[in-house]
C-alpha cells in the first residue's frame, strides 16, 4: 500500500529519473519538513542542481521557472502554501497563463506549480486557503486537484509532461489515503476529466480533492447505514471543467449536491451547479441543486472554531438526507 | 548614515545640455558602424509610420514609441550570438527589430493582422521573434524580469554558454521584483545582462519624483551584480558595455547590469511630442534632441570621410521606401479568423 504523501514522490522520483530537462525549484526543498513526506531527499538523490531550493522570492522564482520552461525545461515550482503563490500571482495569471495565446499559439509553457492546502493546525487564515476557483477562472492554467494516491502521482507526472501552464494542487488531509497502486500511467491532461467513483439511483454527489475523501465516506454512511444509493463524481480537472457526465448523472438521479473545502461565492460547487442546470430541463430535477461549502469567512485559529469551519462526513450526510426528505 | 557613491548619481548624463558632440568612434570598424547607423535609421523611420498610423487611428492598440532611444537595442543586438535569448517589456519595437525580426510581421501586428509575428493576438506590447533569439516582450512592468533570469537558469543546469538579456526601463527598478530578480541572479550566479534603458520617464513621472537617487545601478551595487553606466545614445558606448556584459555573462562571471542613459521624445504611449498622456512635459526636449545617437553617430562618421549628406539622405529615402512597401503589404493582410480566441487558450 501506498499513501497520498509517498504517491506524490514517486511522481517526482519518476519524472527526475527519466526527464533530465524536469527539475524542481521553490523554498525549503533541501529540508522539506512542511511538505509532508513528498519530498523527502529528493535533494539527496537527483542533486541540489535539480533540486533547488531558494530565496524567499515567490514571485521570482515562478518567473524564472516561466523562463525555464521557454527555455525548454520542465520546471515544478513548489509553494508549500496555496497562499504563498499569491504573491507570485502575476507570474502565474498575467504571464504563465497567457503566453501561449497572446503570442499567437506559437509557445508551449510545460510549467507546473504546486501548491498545497494545508487546513487545520490552528493556522489560520493565511495558511489554509484553498483558492482552487480563483485559479480555475483563468483560461490558460489546467488546474488539478488528486483526491487519490493515483492521481496524486499519475496527474503530476501527466501535468510536468504536458504542454501548458499547470497548477497541481494537492492537500495535506489526504496525505494517508493508502491505495494499491497500478505502474505508472502516462496521462494525457487534455483527456482527464471527473472520474464517477461510485455508481447509485438516489443523488449525485460531486467533489474534488479533500472533498472527494468526505463523498465516498458519506456515500459508504449513507449506502449502510440509510439505505441510500449514489453517484459519486471526482472532478480531478477543475480547468477547463467538463461537467458533461455529472449531467447525465442528473438526468438520472434528479438531485444533486456538491461538496467543496473552499468558499461558496463565485466558487468551484457555483460552477458546477450552473453547468448541471444549463443542461437539464426544470422538470428533471426532484430538488433544488445544493451545496457544501466552507462559511464565507477566513480559517479560524482556534481548533473550536476550526471544527465548526470544516465541513465533515456528516455534514455530508445531512445535507444529502435533507434534500432526500428523510430527516 | 546615508553614503552615496558613484552608484548612485547619473551626474552630467541626466544633464541635458551635455553629450551633444559627434561620439568618439576610434578604433571601430566604419563598415560595421554604417550598417548600424543604417539599422537605427530603419528602427526610427519604422516608428514615425507607426506613429502615423497611431495618430491616424488606423493602428489602434497601444504603442509606446522608441524614436530616441534606439542606441541600447542595437548597441546590444550586436553582441548577441545564436542561442542566446532576449526578453523585452512594453517599448520593444526596437529590440524586436535590432534581432533581426521581420519588419512586415511587426507593422502587421501592431495592425492585428493574421500575419503577425504574434499572429495578431499580441499588437504593439507582445512581440516575439524566437529565431531571432526575442523571446517575448510584455507590457506588465517588471514581468520579464524574472523570466529571463529563469531561461539563464536553464542555460546554467544545460552547460550551454548561452546568455539571456532583459531589457527593462527605469520604472521596472521600482517594482519588486526587480530586486527579488537582481538577488536570485546574483545568489545563484546566472548568466544574464539587465539593460536598463534609464530614459528618466516612467509614463509620465520624472525619475526625481519616484526615486531619491537618479541612478538605478545602485540597485546592482546592493545585489553584488557588476555594473557599467554609459550614454545611453551614444552607440560604441554601449557596444564596448554590451561586449564586456556579455562576455563576462557568458564566461560564468555571473549577472551583469547596464545602464542606459537616454531620452524619450515622444509621449508614454501614442505618437504625441508635446503631451504624455495629458500632461505637458516640462522637460527640455529640445535640449535633448540635441542628444541625438542617430545625428551623433552621422556626424561622428561624416568627420572621418565615411559618410556624408548625401548618403545619409539616401538611407533616409531607402528606409522609408522599405517602410511604406512593407506598411501597404502589412495593411492588406487578413484580420485573425474568429476561431483563433478559443483555438489559442492552450497549445495545439
Amino acid at each position: 500500500m501506498t499513501n497520498y504523501g509517498t504517491a506524490i514522490r514517486d511522481g517526482f522520483v519518476y519524472l527526475l529519473a527519466n526527464h533530465p530537462e524536469v527539475f524542481t525549484i521553490g523554498q525549503g526543498l533541501w529540508s522539506p519538513w512542511y511538505v509532508g513526506n513528498s519530498m523527502t531527499n529528493l535533494d539527496k538523490e537527483f542533486g541540489k542542481e535539480r533540486v533547488i531550493d531558494t530565496p524567499v522570492s515567490e514571485l521570482a522564482c515562478t518567473g524564472a521557472a516561466l523562463g525555464a520552461a521557454l527555455a525548454g525545461k520542465r520546471p515544478i515550482v513548489i509553494h508549500p502554501r496555496v497562499d504563498f503563490a499569491l504573491l507570485a500571482i502575476d507570474q502565474i495569471v498575467n504571464q504563465a497563463a497567457k503566453w501561449c495565446h497572446m503570442f499567437g499559439g506559437q509557445v508551449s509553457v510545460p510549467l507546473t506549480i504546486r501548491a498545497i492546502v494545508n487546513r487545520g493546525g490552528e493556522q489560520g487564515a493565511q495558511h489554509s486557503q484553498s483558492l482552487y476557483s480563483w485559479f480555475a477562472h483563468i483560461p490558460g492554467l489546467r488546474v488539478i486537484l488528486p483526491a487519490t494516491a493515483s492521481d496524486a502521482r499519475d496527474l503530476l507526472v501527466a501535468s510536468v509532461l504536458g504542454r501548458d501552464p499547470v497548477l497541481y494542487i494537492d492537500d495535506r488531509w489526504l496525505y494517508e489515503q493508502e491505495e494499491e497502486l497500478a505502474p505508472i500511467q502516462i496521462l494525457d491532461l487534455r483527456r482527464e476529466g471527473p472520474r464517477q467513483t461510485s455508481k447509485g439511483e438516489d443523488i449525485t454527489l460531486v467533489g474534488a480533492s479533500y472533498a472527494s475523501l468526505l463523498c465516498k465516506k458519506a456515500d459508504q454512511e449513507l449506502r449502510r447505514n440509510h439505505g441510500v444509493t449514489c453517484d459519486v463524481f471526482d472532478l480531478r480537472v477543475i480547468n477547463p471543467l467538463n461537467c458533461e457526465t455529472i449531467v447525465e448523472s442528473v438526468q438520472r438521479t434528479g438531485r444533486l449536491l456538491v461538496v467543496d473545502c473552499d468558499w461558496s461565492s463565485c466558487g468551484l460547487a457555483a460552477e458546477v451547479i450552473a453547468q448541471v442546470a444549463e443542461c437539464v430541463e426544470p422538470a428533471v430535477l426532484r430538488c433544488r441543486p445544493a451545496r457544501v461549502t466552507l462559511p464565507d469567512a477566513p480559517a479560524p485559529t482556534s481548533s473550536a472554531l476550526e471544527s465548526a469551519y470544516y465541513p465533515k462526513m456528516t455534514t455530508v450526510v445531512e445535507r444529502a438526507m435533507s434534500l432526500l426528505k428523510k430527516v | 548614515m546615508i553614503t552615496t557613491d558613484d552608484s548612485h548619481h547619473l551626474g552630467k548624463l541626466a544633464d541635458s545640455n551635455s553629450y551633444w558632440d559627434p561620439i568618439n568612434i576610434d578604433g571601430e570598424d566604419p563598415r560595421e558602424l554604417l550598417d548600424q547607423l543604417r539599422l537605427m535609421v530603419l528602427i526610427r523611420c519604422a516608428e514615425e509610420r507607426i506613429g502615423e498610423g497611431f495618430g491616424k487611428g488606423v493602428i489602434r492598440c497601444p504603442c509606446h514609441l522608441v524614436i530616441g532611444q534606439e542606441v541600447p537595442a542595437v548597441g546590444l543586438a550586436s553582441r548577441i550570438q545564436k542561442g542566446d535569448k532576449v526578453f523585452g517589456a512594453h517599448r520593444s519595437h526596437a529590440h524586436y527589430l535590432a534581432l533581426g525580426g521581420d519588419l512586415r510581421k511587426l507593422l502587421a501586428e501592431v495592425l492585428g493582422r493574421d500575419t503577425g509575428c504574434s499572429k495578431g493576438m499580441g499588437g504593439s506590447m507582445h512581440l516575439i521573434a524566437l529565431e531571432q533569439g526575442l523571446y517575448g516582450t510584455v507590457p506588465i512592468v517588471g514581468a520579464t524580469i524574472p523570466i529571463a533570469a529563469g531561461a539563464a537558469l536553464a542555460a546554467k543546469l544545460d552547460k550551454s554558454d548561452s546568455v539571456v538579456v532583459s531589457f527593462l526601463g527605469d520604472g521596472a527598478t521600482e517594482e519588486g521584483v526587480f530586486h527579488e530578480t537582481l538577488n536570485f541572479a546574483s545568489n545563484f550566479q546566472l548568466p544574464v545582462v539587465f539593460v536598463i534603458e534609464n530614459n528618466l520617464f516612467a509614463s509620465h513621472l520624472h525619475m526625481s519624483l519616484r526615486q531619491p537617487f537618479d541612478s538605478t545601478c545602485r540597485f546592482a551595487q546592493a545585489h553584488g551584480v557588476s555594473w557599467q553606466r554609459v550614454d545611453g545614445n551614444d552607440l560604441v558606448a554601449m557596444k564596448r558595455a554590451s561586449s564586456l556584459a556579455v562576455c563576462q555573462a557568458r564566461a560564468g562571471a555571473g549577472p551583469q547590469l547596464i545602464e542606459a542613459v537616454t531620452y524619450r521624445w515622444r509621449g508614454h504611449v501614442g505618437d504625441r511630442e508635446d503631451q504624455d498622456v495629458g500632461v505637458a512635459r516640462k522637460e527640455g526636449l529640445e535640449s535633448w534632441k540635441k542628444r541625438d545617437p542617430i545625428q551623433r553617430l552621422a556626424l561622428a562618421l561624416e568627420t572621418s570621410g565615411r559618410l556624408d549628406e548625401g548618403m545619409l539622405q539616401d538611407m533616409r529615402k531607402k528606409s522609408q521606401t522599405v517602410v511604406a512597401e512593407a506598411w501597404e503589404q502589412a495593411r492588406l493582410d487578413p484580420f485573425p479568423a474568429a476561431e483563433a480566441l478559443l483555438d489559442r487558450v492552450y497549445f495545439k
